[in-house]
């Protein structure tokens, strides 16, 4: 019994150790670097104490603002339009006898595809000059769209984008939700001569309520995190159209060099969003949440 | 009788409908690939077929291709090893070795709220550190990141489908006089081989496709696919071409895998997410 002690903590120590090195570490790292002004000399990081100052600026930095206000109207319309339509997918996915397995091998495809090959896909498809969009509307005699280059389209043009990205994910996930349930309850709905609107009002919503509530949650996530595609769509633009969170870091961090500036944003976002991932999760009360 | 056809023909309409709407920009910048410049340019629908593209990414002394590619494969398997077997071990010990509860859901719950937190917010720091350690664009730099992010995803699926093993299986073996490693390699790894095969396949399309800890964590040398393929897509002049043939190329993973372990790759995806 003793040994199983020791083996307790011997099998969980890799997991610990890596997390504490590669993520505690780096995490109490960016907290000293959140108060310090750093200046690269020669290859050598050269720390300054400079206290809270960096913390305000954040907090009043326009592009900040900008990225803050974008991530939140990105993702939660994507992310909305993603949950509709992957739940209308799943449903007819469902009532289908023949083909099931070859829409969903399709249906699946793009949540395999490196991020950075759907932008490039994109990138092809709203060009100005020859992307296949114009290239339709040039064909019923209307005027070519900058999609990514009008500061009225862009953000839209993105989401566009993710909700061809993910809707394939929250299909996915819904698919098994609704081919996990009970299907006695829709034989006696049937007896009784309930339709489908009634169905799926008083039947398949309630009982699928957990499973949308993990997927929105999941989705949410990854959607503040969205990067990949906005680095080689817009670069933020025009302007601070397509300006997201992970974007305005990346930029003030690596692109300018405010490693001092860029950590205290960092620290910022992540507090946020733990914060915002506690709540959400203490009104799903589900323990399930993870991806 | 009628009715009932009519209806379920349209069910086939609008998904057939949905699934050319997602095949056709693959369809799109696959075609693209095999374009000559000019003719992607001049947005030709009907053109002759050219593999000029795929050889200047291959075989052109200016282009890094192949090494991004053989970087892709490094990368993804060595950082899929490690989260399996550290997942594994983890997710054995908090499900199986009698854990006080709370600590069981502190841990869990930690594994959750880190996996919320964007990558972009850690990148900076592990610049700075793999820095000072000298192991800036390195594999292990890259590795340990991808492991890192990984673990969350490897722990929790681990721990679902270990759950699911009989612990008859484990008191058997225990009698027998088993270890607790022999155990795990003897009696729970192959029970839990699908759940393994789902968890690697999850970890390693992760690592393969994984972005912005690549482009600052690696150089020339140590660059991954996705970081080639945004140079093409960022460079002054934009390679359309290449890059089209280099985002052909670098799907070829997650198609292969697509059509030998579908099963497993929805069974990783929606584990966890429906009980």
């Amino acid at each position: 019994m003793k040994s199983r002690t020791a083996d307790r903590w011997l099998t969980l120590a890799p997991a610990l150790v890596l997390f504490a090195a590669v993520a505690l570490v780096p995490m109490a790292e960016l907290l000293a670097m959140s108060v310090s002004h750093i200046e690269w000399l020669q290859g050598k990081a050269h720390w300054e104490f400079v206290g809270f100052d960096q913390y305000a600026r954040v907090l009043s930095d326009s592009l900040f603002r900008a990225g803050v206000v974008n991530t939140l109207i990105f993702a939660v319309t994507a992310v909305l339009v993603q949950m509709v339509l992957g739940f209308a997918l799943a449903l007819m996915t469902t009532r289908i006898v023949r083909g099931r397995t070859l829409f969903r091998t399709v249906f699946i495809l793009p949540i395999l595809v490196p991020g950075i090959v759907i932008g490039a896909i994109w990138k092809l498809m709203y060009n100005f000059d020859f992307g296949v969009l114009n290239q339709m509307l040039g064909a019923f005699g209307l005027p070519a769209i900058d999609w990514l280059g009008n500061a009225s389209t862009a953000l839209l043009a993105i989401i566009v984008v993710d909700v061809w990205h993910w809707t394939p994910f929250v299909f996915l996930l819904l698919l098994a939700g609704l081919e996990s349930l009970p299907q006695d309850v829709y034989e006696a709905a049937r007896v009784d001569g309930a339709t489908f609107w009634q169905e799926l009002r008083y039947i398949t919503l309630p009982l699928m309520l957990p499973t949308i509530a993990v997927t929105l949650v999941f989705r949410m996530i990854m959607g503040v995190k969205v990067f990949d595609e906005i680095y080689l769509l817009t670069g933020g633009g025009p302007g601070t159209a397509t300006e997201v969170v992970s974007y305005t870091i990346f930029r003030r961090f690596f692109t300018e060099g405010q490693t001092g500036y860029g950590a205290a944003m960092s620290v910022v976002v992540l507090l946020a969003l733990v914060l915002a991932f506690v709540v959400a999760r203490s009104l799903t009360r589900r323990r399930e949440v993870v991806a | 009788m009628s009715l009932h056809r009519t209806r379920s023909g349209m069910l086939y309409a609008a998904l057939a409908v949905a699934a050319v709407l997602i095949l056709f920009p693959f369809v799109w910048i696959a075609l693209a690939g095999f374009k000559t410049q000019i003719s992607l340019l001049l947005g030709e629908v009907a053109f002759t077929p050219t593999l000029a593209n795929f050889r200047e990414l291959l075989f052109s002394s200016t282009s890094d291709y192949l090494v991004n590619f053989r970087n892709s494969l490094i990368v993804a398997t060595a950082s899929t090893a490690i989260v399996l077997v550290v997942s594994t071990l983890a997710a054995y010990s908090i499900e199986r070795m009698a854990w006080p509860r709370w600590t069981v859901h502190g841990f869990l719950l930690g594994a959750a709220v880190f996996n919320a937190i964007p990558a972009i917010t850690l990148v900076g720091a592990w610049y700075m550190m793999f820095r000072e350690l000298g192991l800036y664009n390195s594999y292990t730099a890259v590795v340990l990141a991808h492991a890192t992010l990984n673990l969350p995803i490897g722990i929790w699926l681990m721990a679902t489908f270990i759950r699911e093993v009989p612990r008859e299986l484990e008191e058997a073996a225990r009698i027998d006089g088993c270890g607790t490693v022999e155990l795990l390699w003897r009696v729970v790894v192959p029970v839990v081989l699908p759940g393994l095969a789902a968890t690697a396949i999850l970890v390693f399309i992760h690592s393969w496709n994984e972005f912005v800890v690549a482009l600052n964590l690696t150089a020339k040398q140590t660059a991954t696919v996705p970081v080639a393929i945004a140079k093409y897509a960022q460079e002054h002049e934009t390679k359309y071409g290449e890059m089209a043939a280099g985002a052909v190329l670098s799907t070829l993973p997650a198609l292969i895998l697509l059509f030998l372990a579908q099963r497993h790759i929805v069974r990783g995806l929606t584990a966890g997410a429906v009980k």
